[in-house]
Formats: structure tokens, C-alpha cells, sequence
């Protein structure tokens, strides 16, 4: 059956624009949405996904060799996270969680800036104000409040700007997350609350945190919820460009929850096989984000060469991740002090010159 | 007696918690099947259901609230906060709570809440994982808090705080997770150490080294490393952070005339200022130098990379040390 309007009412439908099989399915309203895409942006899509999976394993064997403390793997989620946010404006601000990648990589994060949290070289990658896009957040759910103060300033400044949050299905049992729906829900915010339900929050599956469909939770708070095919890039894409639009419209916040799967460890340090059936992630390959769409390429005769050029572009861009990675030496001590204030401080002060005299001591000893 | 880690120690003490007293019930995020991130509660809901071993939902505050809420039940709930950094979301539960129910109700209901959680730096974890938040629980009046060094002490001091009937903040060391030691599980015939007790764990002669935690080892090396040079160092492992054992350190300063007190967290407002307080007031006619506290900065736990310069080490110690024995040292680290 198809859904004449893309927002939850009843039951646990979930939209999908493209069938497992990579058919076309068509939807009324979300079509309207991507009337504008031409064969080229299709496999620029997949290219997408293919390079930020390819980011992800490279980051992942970075790890494995020592080189970074930790990752945590997107792989699964690249069409939730390609879709959507090839669908942002470079003016619209995003606060993420920590498996974000792929929506920093295309904010313009450079590769390099993905790891520098990992390595432990810094606390975060990029300049936020550059990619208007808040450094990963490790507090589950906290982000999603500050996308409501960003969404307030919006309102106040009159602008048509959206901020935009993502998060787990984890996150949305912190109370945070519910009290962020609550404020942007009553001060009416432009605010895109985006849940990757992506079945586990490490160990405990979704059904712990919720016994109903996390979209509709959104409409206990008052604020309207699309349930999408998170595998499916071009659902991702259309619901995220409905839901801003509207958000543009109205000033007012739209809950997005992707159905999606985190084929790989919670993180680096993680053993799914303890918790997670191995049938599981069988079934779920047969839905991974990349093949459905290279299967409708395929239907349309136009995914000739689509895995050579994507694979090209990737080996490219892991390489220069790999050099960029391994070339990130360790920080000054000095560094420890910097940016806890932003002016001067004398209890900073002195502990500077207490470890700079104290380490100048071994270097005598040395010398 | 067997070899175990701490973490197999800590593991064993929750088995026999939940054997021994049918009230005992454990929550915490992944405690269950995974048997938590640092596998501390393997094996436990298998042997004991999910009913008593319990998967919550991820809400610490909502974790600690309905621990208190379990308690007026008659239950003796073991919280699980999975890293130092997460227990931020509780602390309001913690703080106007937990603490303060026993008081508030003018001892009609019992609190019998323990919070366990790993702390500390010295893993290469990213930011949140390092944390060490014991100064905002000593700070707080209606709460217990400890630590332990040993996997003997893990095994003991847990039960004791599960059998306590005050909430008990319970710190793990969690670099210390694998490290080995005797542990000795039975029961009759052995006399525990009373849990707000510290414990002089090396005689000495010249300074007294006051430490905790994961500290503990290092101070015990770093009194070998003096030993050889001629000085004695007296090592306490404080144990009990709230209250502390202001005996056991007087005692012991009245007789080496000079404190050095160590640890991870940062020096404002610490753990460490207040012992060095109490000693001043106390002690004063006895000092033969000023105490000294070795910390963590007062700057947000560093990336990784940087961590072995903020994290006290055997030398840092030794430099306090050298301090208070009035030798060549690298200067004053305070505020
Ligand atoms: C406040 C807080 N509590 C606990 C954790 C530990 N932790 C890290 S990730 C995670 C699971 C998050 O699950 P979800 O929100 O579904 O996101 P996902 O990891 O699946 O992307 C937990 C419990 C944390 N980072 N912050």
C-alpha cells in the first residue's frame, strides 16, 4: 500500500522509495521531493556511500594496527546519513552524536579531522564554526538540547536556517532527548530531531527502550514524525528535504526515524557476538544500503563502472586518511592548559610553569 | 585462597551479594547479557534472571531513581554507571535524593543504594571515560564513598557496601580492572577491615604517602624506588574517601612529620586539600614541612595523547617527596 502523506499516523509502516530488490516505489509526496535528481546525482549518492564506507573500514584497520584508541563503525548506516545530509544547506547547523561520519564528511570535515578525536591527539576534529557542525558528542543525548537553543536563536534571529540533531535509538530514553522535544515542541523550533534507529544501543535492543515505534513518541510531544526505510538513500534524502521544507515553512520542529542497522561492533572495543545473533546481521546484509541502490542503477542499465569509479575515489581518500593519520604527532604538554579558559587564568598559570619546570628537569637530567 | 583479578574479584563479590541476600538486585545499561563493557556482571543474569539482574533502559538519572524506588521496597539495588563521565545525567537523583532521604525522613527509611562505577585515567580512552568525580560525592553529606586497590579489597568492600545500610559511592580503578592479586572468598575466620578504614599497606619512617585507587600501586613502587635512596616512605591506602580515617593519618604524620597526599583528580577543592586541612589543623606542632598534594590539573581530563603528563606518576610523586624533605625539586603545584 502506499502512504498518501509522509507523516506517522498509526500503525508501523515504514517508507522506502526503493524496494530491497532496487525497484522504484513510488510515494505521492515524497516524490515530489526528488524530482530534480538525474542519473549523475544517483551515482554521485552511491559514490558517496561508497567512499564513506570506505572511510569507516579504513578507519577501523587504523585502529586494529594501533594507531587510533578507538572507532565506532557507521557501517550500515550510510544511506541514513548520506541521504539526509545531502539534503542540509551549508547554513543549516548540525549536532551529532559520535557515529556521524558521513554527515561530517560531507559538511566538509577533512579526513584527518575525522580521526584527531580517536587518535587522542584532541577532543574534537573540526572547527564547528566552519562546518556548522557541533564536535561529536560522547554524552548520549545532550545534543539534542543544544540543536533547541540553536533552533531558539533561529526563531529569534527570524532566519529560515535549521538546526539539525542526530542521535540513536539509545538516546531518545535519556531524559534530554525528551525534554529537548518538550522545549522545541513548545517554543515551536526549527528543529530536525533525526533518530537512526539502528536496532541496539551497544548491547540492549531497541524493544528495551521502547515499546512503540520511536515516531511516535515524537507525536506524544506534539511534534509531527516520518518513519523511513533508513537503508534506502533516496528516502533518506526525500524525507529529510520534506521535512526541512516544512520545518522552513512552519518554524516548527519534524522528528525523522530511520530504520536502519549497525552491520559492525558498537565501537572498535565492542563484541556484538555476545548479544547479537549471527542470522541477524545475515538478514540485514540483504538490505545494506549500497547494493539497493547499485540494484536500481542496475534496473536503468546505469551502473556500468559504478563500483570501479566509486572504488577509485575511495582508495584515494583512504590513502590520504591513512597519511594524514599517521603524520598527526602528539601534542605539546603546553597543550593541556590551552582553552580550559578563554582568558587569563592564575591556577592554569601556575600549573604550566609547575609542569614546564618539572619536566625541564628530566631534560637536565639528560642532558 | 586463589590468584584473580580485580575484576573477576568484583564479579565474585556481586555472585555471593546476590546468593546471600534474596534483596540484592542489579541494574546498570549492559549489564546483562553482555555482562557489562568491562564485563564486571558476567555470567550474573544467566545464573540469577533478569529480574534481579537487570538491563535498563539508557537514563542514568532514571537508573539511580529507581534504585532509590527499589529501596523503599526493601530492596538493596547495585547501580552499574558504565564510565566516571556518565554519572553527570544522576547526579541531580544523587544529589537532592539519594543523599538526602535517610535525613529527610528522619531515619524511617533506609537508603542501602550502592553505586558502583570505574574511575580514573591511564587508558587511552577518549574524552568522559578518564573522569575522577570523587570530590563531588565527598562534597556531598548522606553519602559514603570508596575505593579499592586490591582484588582482596574489591571482593570485601563490595559487600560491605552492598550490606551497608547507607548509599555507598563504589569507585573502580579501572586501570587496575586486570590486575592480579590473592583473594581469599571465604568468610568464617576472617576478620574484614572495617570499610570506612584506611590501611598502611608499607611502614616508614620519613614521609607519609597518603593514596587511593589505581594510585595505590604507584606509590608502593615509588616508596621501593625511595627506599633505595634512603628514604622511608610510609604508604596509607586511604579506602574510604567519605569519611576519611583522619586517625590512621594523624598517627602516622605525629610520627614521619611530613604528608604528601596523591591523586588523579584535580587539586581544587579535592580529596587531597581536605586531608591536608584536617593534618594543618590537627598536627600542626609535628609538621616538619609544609604537606603537599600531587594531582591531576585543574584543566578537563586530557586527549589520550597527553594523559601521562597529567595522570601523577612514580616520579611526580617523588618530586612531592623531595619537596617536603626540603631536596631539589620542580616547584609548587598549587593553586
Ligand atoms: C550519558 C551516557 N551514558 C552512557 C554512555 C555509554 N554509551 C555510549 S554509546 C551507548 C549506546 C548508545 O546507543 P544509541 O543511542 O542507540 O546510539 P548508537 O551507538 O547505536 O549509534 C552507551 C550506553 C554514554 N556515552 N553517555
Amino acid at each position: 500500500m502506499t502512504r498518501t502523506s509522509p507523516w506517522w499516523t498509526d500503525g508501523d509502516e515504514t517508507i522506502a522509495l526503493v524496494s530491497e530488490d532496487g525497484e522504484r516505489i513510488p510515494h505521492p509526496e515524497l516524490d515530489t521531493m526528488i524530482t530534480d535528481l538525474t542519473i549523475d546525482d544517483l551515482r554521485g549518492l552511491y559514490r558517496d556511500m561508497a567512499v564513506v564506507r570506505r572511510i569507516d573500514t579504513e578507519a577501523t584497520a587504523l585502529q586494529r594496527q594501533g594507531e587510533l584508541g578507538l572507532w565506532a563503525p557507521l557501517l550500515g548506516q550510510e544511506a541514513a546519513q548520506v541521504g539526509s545530509a545531502r539534503a542540509l544547506r551549508t547554513d543549516d547547523f548540525v549536532f551529532s552524536s559520535y557515529r556521524e561520519h558521513a554527515v561530517a564528511h560531507l559538511r566538509g570535515a577533512k579526513p584527518v579531522e575525522l580521526l584527531r578525536m580517536c587518535r587522542g591527539t584532541a577532543h574534537s576534529g573540526w572547527d564547528p564554526l566552519e562546518i556548522r557542525m557541533a564536535p561529536m558528542q560522547i554524552i548520549i543525548g545532550a545534543q539534542t538540547l543544544h540543536a533547541v537553543g540553536y533552533g531558539m536563536g533561529i526563531r529569534n534571529q527570524e532566519s529560515d536556517d535549521v538546526a539539525v540533531t542526530y542521535f540513536g535509538d539509545g538516546a531518545t530514553s535519556q531524559g534530554s532527548v525528551s525534554e529537548a522535544m518538550v522545549f522545541a515542541a513548545s517554543f515551536n523550533l526549527p528543529v530536525l530531531f533525526f533518530c537512526q534507529n539502528n536496532q541496539y544501543a551497544i548491547s540492549e535492543p531497541v524493544g528495551l527502550q521502547s515499546r512503540a515505534p520511536l515516531a511516535q513518541r515524537a507525536l506524544g510531544f506534539g511534534i509531527p514524525a516520518i518513519r523511513i526505510d533508513g537503508n534506502d538513500v533516496l528516502a533518506a534524502l526525500a524525507a529529510t528535504r520534506f521535512a526541512l521544507a516544512h520545518i522552513r515553512e512552519h518554524g516548527a520542529p519534524v522528528f525523522i526515524e530511520a530504520i536502519t542497522y549497525r552491520m559492525g561492533p558498537h565501537t572498535t572495543s565492542d563484541d556484538p557476538s555476545r548479544y547479537r545473533p549471527e542470522q541477524e546481521l545475515e538478514d540485514w546484509r540483504t538490505r545494506d544500503p549500497l547494493l539497493r541502490l547499485e540494484r536500481l542503477l542496475a534496473a536503468a542499465d546505469e551502473s556500468t563502472g559504478l563500483r570501479d569509479l566509486a572504488d577509485s575515489e575511495s582508495d584515494e581518500i583512504a590513502r590520504v586518511l591513512r597519511e594524514e593519520c599517521l603524520a598527526l604527532s602528539d601534542p605539546d604538554p603546553e597543550e593541556i592548559f590551552a582553552h580550559v579558559y578563554s582568558t587569563e587564568h592564575r591556577v592554569i598559570d601556575r600549573q604550566r610553569s609547575f609542569l614546564s619546570a618539572y619536566l625541564g628537569m628530566f631534560e637536565e637530567e639528560g642532558s | 585462597m586463589t590468584v584473580a583479578t580485580m575484576r573477576s574479584a568484583l564479579n565474585a563479590g556481586l555472585r555471593r551479594a546476590l546468593s546471600e541476600d534474596g534483596d540484592v538486585v542489579l541494574i546498570g545499561e549492559d549489564i546483562g547479557r553482555l555482562g557489562g563493557v568491562f564485563r564486571v556482571t558476567d555470567g550474573l543474569q544467566d545464573e540469577f534472571g533478569p529480574r534481579r539482574v537487570v538491563d535498563a533502559p539508557l537514563a542514568e538519572g532514571a537508573i539511580v531513581g529507581t534504585a532509590i524506588g527499589l529501596a523503599y521496597r526493601g530492596f538493596r539495588p547495585v547501580v552499574e554507571i558504565q564510565f566516571d563521565g556518565f554519572i553527570y545525567p544522576a547526579m541531580d537523583q544523587i544529589v537532592t535524593q539519594l543523599a538526602k532521604l535517610h535525613y529527610r525522613t528522619r531515619g524511617q527509611v533506609r537508603f542501602p543504594v550502592t553505586i558502583r562505577m570505574p574511575f580514573g585515567g591511564g587508558v587511552g580512552a577518549v574524552e568522559h571515560h578518564s573522569e575522577s568525580p570523587e570530590a563531588y560525592f565527598a562534597h556531598t553529606p548522606g553519602l559514603r564513598v570508596v575505593t579499592c586497590a586490591t582484588p582482596q579489597d574489591a571482593y570485601d568492600m563490595l559487600r560491605q557496601s552492598i550490606s551497608d545500610d547507607d548509599p555507598v559511592i563504589f569507585l573502580e580503578p579501572k586501570r587496575r580492572y586486570h590486575t592480579r592479586g590473592e583473594l581469599d572468598e571465604s568468610v568464617s575466620g576472617r576478620v574484614l577491615h572495617p570499610l570506612h578504614e584506611g590501611r598502611v599497606l608499607r611502614a616508614g619512617s620519613d614521609v607519609t604517602l597518603v593514596v587511593y585507587g589505581a594510585l595505590v600501586q604507584t606509590a608502593l613502587d615509588a616508596a621501593e624506588a625511595a627506599a633505595a635512596e634512603g628514604v622511608s616512605l610510609e604508604v596509607i591506602d586511604l579506602r574510604s574517601l567519605s569519611p576519611v580515617d583522619d586517625r590512621l593519618i594523624e598517627d602516622s604524620v605525629v610520627r614521619t612529620g611530613r604528608l604528601v597526599v596523591a591523586h588523579e583528580a584535580p587539586l581544587q577543592g579535592g580529596v587531597g586539600a581536605s586531608i591536608v586541612a584536617a593534618v594543618t589543623d590537627r598536627c600542626f606542632e609535628f609538621l616538619e614541612a609544609p604537606p603537599t598534594i600531587i594531582a591531576g590539573f585543574d584543566t578537563p581530563y586530557p586527549p589520550a595523547k597527553l594523559e601521562r603528563h597529567y595522570v601523577p606518576d612514580l616520579d611526580r610523586i617523588l618530586d612531592g617527596v623531595d619537596r617536603v624533605l626540603g631536596r631539589p625539586h620542580a616547584g609548587v603545584e598549587k593553586p
